[in-house]
Parts: C-alpha cells; structure tokens; sequence
C-alpha cells in the first residue's frame, strides 16, 4: 500500500476517540439535567463544575485532532 | 481561495538577530502586545477614579480581578494568596489573546504550541520549585496515594509519576488544539459560504455567526480551565493531597 494513502488511513481512525468523547460530554450534560432536576437550587453552584468537565472531556478529542494532523503533517 | 491553516502562519515584520538566535519580531509578538496593552488599559484606566459605586469598565475589572480571587481562595486556600498576582497575570493574557483572535484578520497568539507550552513549562517548574521549597524531600509523597496495599503501590507510583511529567503537555496541547481548531473550522465554514455563493451560502453563514458565540465562550473557558488546573496544581504542591 501506498505511504500516503496508509497517512489518510491513520488520520480517519484517529477520529474513533470522539466516539468516547461524544459520551463523555453527553454524559457531563445528561447528569448535570438530571441532577438539576431533582435539586434545582444545587444547580448554579456545580455549573462551574459542568463546564470544567466540559472543556477537559472536549480537550480529549482535540488531543485526537493533534495525533491526525501529526499524522498527516508531520510524518 | 487562501488554504485555512493560512492564518496560523508567522509573518516576520522586524528581522532581529540576537547573538545567533532569531528573535524577530513577528505578527505573533504584535498581537501579545496589543494583548497586554488592553488588558493593562482596562484595569489601569478602568480603576483610576476608584469609585465606590463603579462605573462599566471599574466593573469590568473589579470582576475579573474578584473571580480570580475567588477561584485561587477557593483551590488553593489562603497560603495561594501569594500566587494571585501570578494566576490574574495568566488568566487575563490568555483570555486577552483568545478573544482578540476572534478578531478577523488578526493573529491568535494562543494557537501556537510554543506559546502554550512555554506557559505551561513555567506552571509546572515553577510548581514542582515551590512544592520542593516547601516541603523538601518530602514533596515525592506526592506520588504515593494513601491507604494503598504495597502490591497495587508498585503500580500506582509509576502511573502517578507519568501522570504528573504528562501536566505540562496536556495543559499546553489543551488550550493550543482549542484555539487551532475552532479557528480552522470558522475559516472551513467561512470557505463553504464562498463556495456555495449568493444562493446557498446562507446556512454556512448562519453557522459561523452561531459559532463565532460559541467560540466567544471557549476562548473563556480555556483561559479559566488554564487557571484553574494551575491552582488545582499548586494546591497540590502546597498541600500534598489533603
């Protein structure tokens, strides 16, 4: 096989981490409802919690962004 | 059409050569510059009447300044207090050159993993520095989690050691693949409404407006997420785990 073509390769399954990541964050934003419903008035304190959860999850998937540009880049 | 990695590019304005090393100055130094200017303008200038009752921009940066306040008395405690000063400087900068990257045709210093990655390397030698000062030899119980059967310990330490040699990369590639990306997919939408012309070019358009939001809030999220995970750090170098 073709280098460039194995590069193209590499790069699409590096994007397989967002199916964790998806969860990930519907996880984050599924709990923070659910929780929010049972005890509304909790609900702005632990917001800040909530986008925390949120960026460090979503940084997961940027991590995944990087190795494909390495892939297709750098090598 | 311009590629949209284009604008990650930098330019050299002021060839300068410093003993061998190239130090010019480029579109990058620019952009941090106008970055601390504007922050020091908003708190020097927003500050200089000290009402009691503020006026718009006094509010601007009591709040800014009481946020971080809150944050490193909340994580770090009172023995943080020191480091405050240090915490507001990061957290105004990197919110300061995230949003002034929102700007078209600027340059969003914060995209390059050598600028993320020299603040990160500052936290994290600074903060294994501080946690040896204070704690001497002491400071590598750091990686010993408590209450640990001695079998499971051989494995947890090594995990623990990776996982703190592993902060700095993970504190730099986070806030630098942030600020890359969504850049990236505003110049790829931004192309789509090129391309799709005056009949289809509306959808692609209405998204970026709707993005540009979104991006408005990550660039201050990933400022607060860097300050935070240096206060969460240096709780942990101040305080050992407990």
């Amino acid at each position: 096989m073709d280098a460039s073509a194995a590069k193209l390769i590499g790069a699409g399954l590096a994007t397989i981490a967002l199916a964790g990541v998806g969860v990930g964050i519907g996880n984050i934003f599924g709990s923070f409802v659910s929780g929010a419903l049972r005890n509304p008035e909790a609900a702005p304190r632990v917001f800040g919690n909530v986008l925390l959860g949120f960026a460090l999850t979503e940084a997961v998937a940027l991590f995944a962004l990087v190795i494909a540009f390495m892939i297709l880049f750098v090598f | 059409m311009h590629s949209p990695m284009e604008q990650f590019e930098i330019k050299e304005l002021l060839h300068l050569n410093l003993f061998g090393i190239d130090a010019s100055f480029t579109n990058s130094s620019t952009w941090m510059i106008i970055a601390v200017i504007l922050a020091t303008a908003v708190f020097v200038w927003g500050m200089r009447q000290r009402a009691l009752v503020p006026g718009k921009l006094q509010s601007v940066a009591e709040l800014g300044y009481e946020f971080i306040a809150g944050m490193v008395r909340d994580n770090v405690g009172d023995s943080g207090k020191k480091y405050f000063p240090f915490i507001l400087t990061l957290f105004i900068f990197i919110l300061f050159c995230n949003v002034l990257g929102l700007v078209p045709y600027s340059f969003t210093p914060t995209s390059h993993i050598v600028v993320t990655f020299a603040m990160a390397a500052f936290v994290f030698v600074g903060v294994t520095i501080i946690g040896f000062a204070r704690h001497g030899l002491h400071f590598l119980s750091l990686f010993v989690p408590k209450g640990v059967p001695f079998v499971l310990l051989l494995l947890l330490v090594p995990i623990e050691i990776i996982s703190y040699f592993i902060r700095p990369f993970s504190l730099a590639i986070r806030l630098f693949a942030n600020m890359l990306a969504g850049h990236t997919m505003l110049k790829v939408f931004g192309g789509f409404v090129v391309m799709l012309g005056i009949i289809g070019g509306w959808a692609p358009l209405a998204f970026i407006v709707v993005f540009t939001g979104l991006e408005l809030l990550i660039a201050f999220l990933q400022a607060y997420v860097f300050a935070i995970l240096t206060c969460l750090y240096l709780n942990d170098a101040i305080h050992l785990h407990h």
